[in-house]
C-alpha cells in the first residue's frame, strides 16, 4: 500500500521557533462574558458594520503597528509585545473607548467589569489581526466554528492539549491546526456548543507543554474556515514512500548490526559531522566535496542483510537498480541535516532511505519556494527519483517535535484528512539507511541549474595570461588567506625544523626578510637577527604586529625593500601560490633582488610527490596518526594536501590535466590528505566554527558541486596551488644566472632549495 | 615600525626613478619608544648595513635624533655610548600611526598599528 503521509503549505516555511514571553498576571478570576448568547444576538444586529465593514480602518494608530507586525510576521497573539499589533497597552486608551462604544451598544445597559472590558479588547484585537494578516474574517454572531487565537501549533500548543480544552464545551467535529500558525479552528457539531466555548473559554490560560509558558486563548466566531478549502498538494514528483517495508524483526536486526564503536577513529571528513552519527559502506561519502572516491571502494561492500533486502525490493519493483553505497545516519531528537541535493555527479537517479527506530518529518523544497513536509514513518522506505531527487532539496529540521498528522489515537469525530489532523509529535531516535548507486558517468539530468555535471564554466580555469593569473591569485589566494587568516594562524605555531636550522646558520646581526611570512612563526626564532616579514594578507601581518614583530603588507612580486639589503631571505610555502611559471620565476627573482651578493635564500614549495623514497610525507600520514583530528589542527605538518580522484568527479573535464596541457581546463578540487592528481589545483580549507568572521568569501569559492551538505560542516575556502614536481624548483632557480643552487632537498612533502647570490 | 625596518624600505611604485624611492619620508601621528635589550654586537653589525643619512633624517623627522652624528664615528664597534644611541634610534623608536611618503612620486603608504601597508594597486605595479 502506498499511502501519502504528507502535508504541504505555502505557509510551511513560516514555521518559526516558538518564542513566548511570559504573560502578565492573569485577569484574576476567569472572566465571563455576561449572558453570552443574548449579548451576541444583540451585538450582531446594530453592529453588523463591525463585521461587514472594516472597523480597523478607524484606528490608524493601530494600523501602523500592524505594518510593523506584518514585517515581523505573526508569531503569537501576545498582549505584552510592544511591536505586536495585537494588544498593547499604549493603544488601550483610544482603542478601548472606540471599540467599546460599538460593542457595548448592543449589550445595552449591561455593565462590564474592567477585567471583562480588557478581555474583550484583546479578543477584538486578535480578531482584527487575524483579518489583516491572515485574511481570516471573524463574525459577531455565533456560528459552529471558532478561531482560537494563541491556540496554534505555531506557538507550541499541541492538538491534544487544545482538544482537551475545547471538547469540554461539546462535541468537536474538527480541530484544524495549520502548521506554523499561532491559531487554530475548532468546529463544533452544534452552535450552542460553540457559543458555550466562546463564553466560557475566552481568556482561558493554558500552559504550553514544551516550554512551560502560559498563553491566553481568544475565541472568535468564523463563518468559513479557510483551511477547509485547501486541498493538500501532491508529494514532490518522483517521490514515493512505501510503508512497512521491513518487519519489526528486520528493523531490530538492522539496528543491531551497526557497530558504531568500530570506527571511533575515523577520518576528518566524518568527525566534523557533529550533528549526527554517520557510517558508510560500499564507498565512503566525503563531506568535504560531497562526493565519493569511485576508485576506492570500502572493503566488504554492503552488509549482507542489506543486500538481501535490496534484492527483495528490486524484485518487488520498489527500486529499479541495486545501490552500491550505504550511508547510515543516526539522529537524536533535536538533530537534523541541512537542506541539500545529493551531488548529481556522485550518484545515480534513484536514492532510497529506510527509516528505522522512529518516524520523522523530512522537509522538501522546490527552488521556487514550494515546500512539502513529508512524514517518513518508521520502517518505511523513501524513494527519491527524478525531480524530487535532482531538483528539490531535502533536509531534516533540527528540532525535538515534528508537526505531524494526529494519529488514530487522537482522532476526533470526522476529522479532515489534512490540516484538521495536525499536531505536535515528539521525535525519537531515528536511524536511516540511505542507499545510493555511485554514478560512473556525468549526470545528464533535466535540471542543469542544480547539476554539477552540467554547470556553466564560471569556475576558475588555468590562467593563460598575466591578467587572468593575477585575478585567479587574488580570488583563490589573497582573498582566501584574508578570510581564513585567524583560523589559519591558530594552526601555524610550530616552525619547521629545517627552516629554523637554516636561520641558525646565519651570523649575528644578519638582516633577514621572510617574504610571505604568514603569522610570523619564524620572525621570533632568533633575537640577534634583524628579521622582518611581509605578507599579502593584512590580517596575517596584523597578527605579526601583535606579536611585536617587524612586518608590513606587500605582494611578493613587488617587495618594497632596497636591493641587496638582505643577508638572507626565506620564502616558505609561498611560490606555489603563483599560477604561471613566469610569475613563479618573477617571485624568485624578486627574492634574489633583495639579497646582497653572497646572501642566501631558503625556498620551500609544496611537492607534487607526497610519497618520496617509499616514505609518505608526514602530511599524508597525519590522517592515520591523528585519527579524527582535522587537517587544520595538525599544525606541525607542513601543508594541506589533496587527492587524486575527487577532482575528476567534481570537475570531470579536468581529469587528466597538468600544468602544460591544461590551458582553459577547470582547476580540479583536491581532497585533503591524499596524494595529488594534478599540479595545479584548488585545495579546500575548512573554516572552523567560531572562525567565521570573514566567511562572506565562502560562497564564491565553493564549486557548485559542493553545495548544501558541506555548509553544515563549516565554510569551505579553496586555495590555489601549483605543486612542484621533483626537480622543478631547482630548474626554476637555475633560470636565474645570478645565483647558485647550494642545496636541494625534499622535506616532508616539500621541495626545498638553498641558493646563494653571486 | 622600527627605524631599522624603515631603513630597508623603499618605494616601489611604477615610474619611480632608479633609487628615487628612498628613503620614504615619515609623517607620523603617533610614535612610541620601547625599551629593548641592548646588544652591542648586534648594533655594531647594523651600522654598516643601514643607510646612515636616511637613518639620521628619519630620526630627526620624528624628533628622536638622539645626537646621532651625521656620519658613523670611527671605531664605533667599541664605543658603547655611540652604539647605545644607535640602538635607541634603530630599535626603540617606533612609528605606530602615520604615513610613509614616496620622495619621488608622492605616493603615501599608511602605517596602522605599526604596520606599513605597501600594497600597490594594479595600475601602480
Amino acid at each position: 500500500m502506498l499511502r501519502c503521509w504528507f502535508f504541504m503549505f505555502h505557509y510551511f516555511m513560516n514555521l518559526q521557533p516558538i518564542h513566548i514571553k511570559t504573560n502578565k498576571p492573569s485577569l484574576g478570576k476567569k472572566p465571563q462574558l455576561h449572558g453570552g448568547q443574548s449579548n451576541f444576538q444583540a451585538a450582531s444586529q446594530p453592529h453588523s458594520m463591525a463585521s461587514r465593514g472594516h472597523p480597523w480602518d478607524l484606528f490608524p494608530a493601530n494600523c501602523q503597528k500592524g505594518k510593523t507586525c506584518l514585517h515581523h510576521g505573526l508569531s503569537e497573539f501576545r498582549d505584552d509585545a510592544p511591536h505586536n499589533c495585537f494588544i498593547s497597552e499604549d493603544t488601550d486608551g483610544i482603542f478601548s473607548v472606540d471599540l467599546f462604544s460599538m460593542e457595548t451598544d448592543g449589550i445595552g445597559q449591561q455593565r462590564l467589569s474592567k477585567a471583562e472590558k480588557k478581555l474583550r479588547q484583546k479578543q477584538m484585537k486578535a480578531r482584527h489581526t487575524l483579518l489583516r494578516h491572515e485574511g481570516i474574517e471573524c463574525v459577531s454572531y455565533p456560528t459552529k466554528s471558532l478561531v482560537v487565537a494563541n491556540g496554534g501549533l505555531g506557538n507550541g500548543v499541541s492538538r491534544c492539549q487544545l482538544l482537551s480544552v475545547v471538547q469540554d464545551c461539546g462535541l468537536v467535529k474538527a480541530l484544524l491546526m495549520p502548521p506554523g500558525k499561532p491559531y487554530s479552528f475548532v468546529k463544533y457539531g452544534r452552535t450552542e456548543d460553540s457559543k458555550k466555548a466562546y463564553d466560557s473559554l475566552n481568556g482561558k490560560e493554558i500552559t504550553v507543554e514544551d516550554s512551560g509558558q502560559t498563553v491566553v486563548l481568544y475565541f472568535n466566531f468564523v463563518e468559513k474556515v479557510p483551511w477547509e478549502d485547501m486541498t493538500p498538494t501532491a508529494l514532490p514528483p518522483g517521490l514515493k514512500i512505501i510503508e512497512e517495508l521491513v518487519l519489526p524483526e528486520e528493523e531490530k536486526e538492522l539496528l543491531e548490526s551497526i557497530d558504531w564503536a568500530e570506527d571511533e577513529v575515523t577520518s576528518a571528513a566524518q568527525k566534523s559531522l557533529k550533528h549526527r552519527r554517520v557510517k558508510h559502506f560500499g564507498y565512503e561519502f566525503r563531506y568535504d566535496n560531497n562526493n565519493v572516491d569511485r576508485d576506492s571502494p570500502l572493503p566488504g561492500g554492503l552488509p549482507d542483510i542489506c543486500n538481501k533486502l535490496l534484492a527483495k525490493w528490486l524484485k518487488m519493483g520498489h527500486i529499479k537498480e541495486k545501490p552500491d553505497q550505504l550511508t547510515i545516519n543516526q539522529y537524536e531528537p533535536g538533530q537534523g541535516i541541512p537542506p541539500h541535493i545529493d551531488t548529481h555527479s556522485a550518484f545515480e537517479d534513484e536514492i532510497i532511505a529506510l527509516s528505522l527506530g522512529a518516524e520523522i518529518v523530512m522537509d522538501f523544497k522546490h527552488p521556487d519556494g514550494h515546500a512539502a513536509a513529508v512524514m517518513l514513518p518508521q520502517r518505511s522506505l523513501l524513494v527519491m527519483s527524478g525531480e524530487s531527487r535532482y531538483l528539490w532539496t531535502h533536509g531534516i529540521t533540527p528540532r525535538k517535535f515534528d508537526i505531524v498528522q494526529a494519529s488514530e489515537g487522537q482522532k476526533i469525530g470526522a476529522v479532515t484528512t489534512d490540516i484538521g489532523d495536525l499536531t505536535l509529535n515528539k521525535r525519537g531516535e531515528r536511524t536511516s539507511f540511505t542507499f545510493r548507486k555511485v554514478r560512473r558517468s556525468p549526470c545528464n539530468c533535466s535540471y542543469p541549474s542544480v547539476c554539477d555535471s552540467q554547470r556553466k564554466d564560471t569556475e576558475p580555469s588555468f590562467p593563460d595570461n598575466e591578467r587572468e593569473a593575477s585575478k585567479l591569485e587574488e580570488k583563490y589566494v589573497h582573498e582566501v588567506y584574508e578570510g581564513i587568516a585567524t583560523h589559519f594562524s591558530s594552526t601555524r605555531h610550530s616552525p619547521w625544523p629545517r627552516v629554523v636550522e637554516f636561520l641558525r646558520t646565519l651570523p649575528c646581526g644578519a638582516v633577514v626578510a621572510d617574504v610571505g611570512c604568514g603569522n610570523g612563526k619564524y620572525l621570533g626564532v632568533r633575537k640577534d637577527l634583524h628579521m622582518f616579514g611581509c605578507d599579502r594578507s593584512m590580517t596575517l601581518v596584523d597578527i605579526c604586529g601583535e606579536k611585536g614583530f617587524q612586518a608590513f603588507v606587500c605582494d611578493a612580486l613587488r617587495v618594497p625593500v632596497r636591493s641587496g639589503s638582505c643577508d638572507a631571505c626565506i620564502s616558505i610555502a609561498v611560490i606555489h601560490h603563483f599560477s604561471t611559471v613566469e610569475r613563479r620565476l618573477a617571485a624568485l627573482c624578486e627574492l634574489v633582488r633583495l639579497l646582497r651578493p653572497g646572501g642566501r635564500a631558503l625556498i620551500y614549495v609544496w611537492a607534487m610527490e607526497q610519497e618520496y623514497k617509499n616514505q609518505k610525507s608526514k602530511y599524508l600520514k597525519e590522517k592515520r596518526a591523528r585519527g579524527g583530528a582535522s587537517e587544520e589542527l595538525s599544525s606541525d605538518t607542513l601543508e594541506e594536501t589533496g587527492d587524486s580522484d575527487c577532482q575528476s568527479s567534481v570537475h570531470p573535464k579536468s581529469r587528466c590535466c597538468n600544468a602544460n596541457q591544461a590551458v582553459h581546463a577547470k582547476l580540479p578540487v583536491h581532497t585533503n590528505r591524499t596524494s595529488f592528481g594534478s599540479q595545479d589545483l584548488l585545495v579546500p580549507w575548512h573554516l572552523k566554527d567560531g572562525m567565521k568572521k570573514k566567511s562572506r568569501h565562502v560562497q564564491s569559492h565553493q564549486p557548485v558541486g559542493c553545495s548544501a551538505d558541506s555548509q553544515e560542516l563549516s565554510p569551505i575556502f579553496h586555495r590555489y596551488y601549483h605543486v612542484f614536481s621533483k626537480g622543478e624548483l631547482e630548474a626554476l632557480c637555475k633560470r636565474l644566472d645570478s645565483i647558485e643552487v647550494q642545496e636541494s632537498y625534499y622535506d616532508q612533502g616539500n621541495w626545498c632549495v638553498v641558493l646563494e647570490k653571486r | 615600525m622600527k627605524l631599522l625596518t624603515h631603513n630597508m624600505l623603499t618605494s616601489h611604485v611604477r615610474g619611480v626613478r632608479p633609487g628615487g624611492g628612498f628613503p620614504l619620508r615619515i609623517q607620523a601621528t603617533e610614535v612610541k619608544v620601547n625599551n629593548v635589550d641592548f646588544n652591542p654586537e648586534f648594533t655594531a653589525r647594523m651600522v654598516p648595513k643601514v643607510e646612515w643619512a636616511a637613518l639620521v633624517e628619519a630620526a630627526e623627522s620624528l624628533g628622536h635624533r638622539s645626537d646621532l652624528p651625521p656620519e658613523p664615528i670611527p671605531d664605533f664597534e667599541s664605543n658603547e655610548d655611540f652604539l647605545r644611541k644607535v640602538h635607541h634610534v634603530l630599535m626603540e623608536v617606533e612609528v605606530v600611526e602615520g604615513v610613509l611618503k614616496c620622495p619621488d612620486t608622492g605616493r603615501e603608504f599608511p602605517i596602522t598599528k605599526g604596520i606599513p601597508n605597501m600594497l600597490l594597486s594594479e595600475e601602480e605595479t
